[in-house]
């Protein structure tokens, strides 16, 4: 990573780590009191960042299903960081509407007295079962490196050793390879298994609004894939940005491939977004007449248009489509326009979270009686702000500590993968004892002079 | 207010016969004791003239009288037997909110919570306007939007028809504030009315009205405390009307219902065909609030 960006990161990250010690403090102490929003718009800025992020995960985890299930071989080097962010991605969403339940300790009473009948209840055991899958995955995609560098001793030996549970690496080459061969069948199962839990969960984000039938905007056969293909976008534009920012080893040329390859990918996606989105919006304004006008003009041209209009199709869909349109060969165009797409994401988030809720369902009603609660206006509080800042904190740290501290970067295609570790095991070994930062470091610095990519990324186990 | 309104429109002195409708009348005007007495009898017998007409053993013309003995009746048989439900007549309510604000006393809600809000309707234009006013309450739906969400199912319909929220259950998700066609649940923010004034610095918003926050609540049966600095339910939770379920199984009417100054508002047993509110649904007049919806509210009103 280029020293400038690594020291712009840590200025961000100290900034919102000051914001979020404040926001976390205010909501131990005062609660909720600072947050803006009340009884008739009861979901606000909390509630946005968590489908926001759960839309980030759900992309990456699908991605990632490609490289396991499918055997998309362009995106073989990604499978291990798509995991892993989806993995973190899923942890800042369940942050942050944890921050946004009246009793934050209750939470765990949606697995001990669940109410089927709830969208609620069903994504928060499709998320438990969706988060032992990714552990597991994350487990079996990387138990031969763990179980490596807990052998090759270290201050970080008993952590390698914890995480990978005690597994021991076979010496015998014939070993090994059954052991990955085993690997990578676990891998295509769980990975196959994942997917239709991914869609389930996602789509059944989609589908915890859409079943409310007392708002129409809401209300629609379209949202869960709306919230799918809003998650393939999102989460494959982050991926785009990583391997744009860090490089996912191999050497230039393979890099380069790889990122045409998702640049193409979330182009697509856009594209087909974009459509969707078109649908939505023409639909019930076209003949100006329904009970969804008002509130699309509102969304189009009334004070808040400029979310919609700057934010997400200016900086999320035109900007990101030139881009990616002309500079797919540029790392920087590529890495640019999959951060603008991922950000900005939360900008569509925000569309379909809050204006819905600005409605009166009976008219007069925000007159009946005054209280700060009971209005049909929101817009979030630097509080709110304040702890999505920590959201956003905590997942960078833990996403740093995972770049750190496993060997993310260094994934090979599955299949490739088991035919080669065999033949370089020693060089595995050795490459592996060295600290997971260098390597990631080095893979992520790779330039067109460095042909050839480490041997630890040539040697990895799947 | 239930004693002065069980003095409105009650004849004195049957002589042990029938009071004729005219006599009925001449002495309900005589008691009346001010506008809204007059409104209610007259509109008593102008378009409910069932109500005074019953030759039983309930005072005629006292809709209060009645609906106690009807809750009596209810009272008296199991629970799912009854059928609680609301009438509210449009053309009584005189905009007062007393409903409203004896709601807040009733229940002490915090700041942020209220059950029973008025909307204040505006129609026609000068110089033909007219304004009418909906009381709003849960409409206790049938088939209520807002239990099935609840992920923990700590809100349900109970077998007497009254939604239930279970405070000790409740995850303070808002979802069921979200299903709501009727914008008829509120949250609980944890928020005091007299937060952040000195001790004593305003002499109506001090220590005294700082007691009365604080003031326990009875809803569902249970004693609810709210202290500043604790988060305790019913502090972050959901919380609707729930037809002051705490007075009817005390044998009383819902405050709303006692203190309506015009008796726009009834409440019984919809399941005994003898009841007062069993009669009014039977009105032409009787309608319910976005039932195009399918939620089939518990609250009917007279338009």
């Amino acid at each position: 990573m280029n020293k400038g960006v690594k020291t712009c990161l840590w200025a961000a990250w100290i900034v919102l780590a000051a914001v979020a010690a404040y926001g976390l403090g205010e909501r131990a102490v005062a609660g909720k009191e600072l947050a803006n929003y009340g009884s008739y718009v009861p979901w606000g800025l909390w509630v946005s960042t968590y489908i926001y992020f759960i839309g980030l995960s759900a992309g990456a985890f699908l991605l990632s299903s490609m490289v396991y299930v499918f055997g998309v071989k362009s995106l073989a080097r990604v499978g291990r960081l798509a995991l892993f962010t989806a993995a973190v991605t899923l942890g800042m969403a369940l942050f942050s509407i944890w921050m946004d339940l009246g009793h934050m300790w209750r939470a765990y009473e949606v697995l001990t007295r669940p109410n089927f009948h709830s969208m609620m209840a069903w994504m928060v055991w499709l998320y438990t079962g969706y988060f032992l899958l990714i552990l597991a995955e994350l487990w079996f995609e990387l138990r031969c490196d763990l179980a490596t560098r807990a052998a090759a001793g270290g201050a970080l030996a008993p952590l390698y050793r914890l995480l990978s549970l005690g597994w021991t690496c076979p010496t015998d080459a014939a070993e090994l390879q059954a052991c990955h061969q085993q690997s990578l069948r676990v891998l295509r199962r769980l990975g196959a298994l994942g997917i239709p839990l991914a869609i389930a969960f996602h789509g059944g984000v989609g589908a915890l609004f859409a079943t409310l039938s007392a708002r129409p905007y809401w209300h629609s056969g379209l949202f869960p894939i709306l919230f799918l293909t809003g998650a393939l976008v999102s989460g494959g534009a982050l991926l785009l940005c990583l391997v744009s920012l860090l490089g996912a080893g191999g050497s230039e040329r393979e890099q380069k491939e790889l990122r045409v390859f998702l640049a193409r990918l979330v182009l697509v996606l856009l594209v087909f977004d974009v459509i969707l989105e078109w649908a939505e919006v023409s639909i019930p304004l076209w003949y100006g007449v329904g009970s969804e006008v008002g509130l699309w003009k509102e969304i189009l041209f009334g004070h808040y248009g400029y979310v919609f209009w700057v934010f997400h199709l200016g900086l999320g869909v035109v900007v990101p489509l030139a881009l990616l349109l002309k500079g797919q060969a540029s790392r920087f165009a590529t890495g640019l326009a999959g951060l603008l797409v991922a950000t900005t994401f939360l900008a569509v988030r925000l569309n379909i979270v809050i204006p819905p809720q600005t409605e009166p369902h009976l008219r007069g009603l925000a007159e009946a009686y005054s209280d700060a609660r009971l209005r049909f206006e929101y817009v979030p509080s630097l509080f709110e702000w304040a702890v999505v800042a920590a959201v956003v904190a905590a997942g960078m740290a833990v996403f740093w500590l995972g770049l750190r501290l496993l060997p993310l970067l260094n994934g090979e295609g599955p299949e490739e993968d088991a035919a080669q570790t065999v033949s370089s095991e020693p060089v595995a070994v050795a490459a592996s004892s060295e600290s997971a930062g260098d390597a990631a470091e080095r893979e992520g610095s790779a330039e067109p002079s460095d042909p050839d990519a480490p041997p630890a990324i040539q040697a990895s186990p799947a | 207010m239930e004693q002065a309104g069980a003095s409105l429109g009650k004849p004195r002195d049957t002589k042990g016969g029938r009071a004729t409708r005219r006599e009925l009348f001449a002495r309900a005007l005589a008691a009346a004791g001010g506008l809204s007495a007059l409104a209610l009898t007259r509109e008593g017998l102008a378009k409910e003239p069932a109500i005074l007409d019953r030759p039983d053993d309930w005072a005629p013309g006292n809709a209060l009288e009645r609906m106690r003995r009807d809750l009596e009746r209810a009272l008296a048989k199991p629970m799912e037997k009854r059928k609680w439900v609301m009438v509210i007549d449009l053309e009584k309510c005189i905009g007062c909110k007393a409903c409203t604000v004896s709601c807040v006393a009733e229940n002490n809600l915090p700041p942020g919570v209220v059950y029973r809000p008025v909307v204040e309707e505006e129609r026609g234009e000068f110089p033909h306007v007219r304004k009418r006013f909906i009381p709003r309450p849960c409409m206790h739906c049938d088939n209520p939007p807002c239990t099935p969400v609840c992920p923990v199912g700590a809100t349900w319909k109970r077998p007497d028809g009254i939604v239930a929220v279970d405070y000790d259950a409740c995850i303070g998700c808002r979802y069921c504030l979200s299903a709501c066609p009727y914008n008829a649940r509120t949250a609980d923010f944890g928020e005091f009315y007299t937060e952040g004034l000195a001790e004593g610095s305003e002499a109506f918003a001090g220590p005294r009205a700082s007691g009365y926050e604080t003031r326990p609540s009875f809803e569902y049966g249970k004693e609810w405390r709210r202290t500043p600095g604790s988060h305790a339910s019913p502090m972050g939770n959901a919380r609707k009307c729930q037809f002051c379920l705490h007075r009817i199984e005390n044998h009383l009417l819902p405050a709303c219902v006692t203190t309506c100054l015009g008796g726009a508002t009834y409440f019984g047993d919809f399941n005994d065909p003898e009841s007062l509110v069993h009669e009014l649904v039977g009105s032409s007049r009787m309608m319910r609030l976005k039932e195009e919806l399918g939620t089939e509210p518990s609250v009917f009103y007279l338009a």
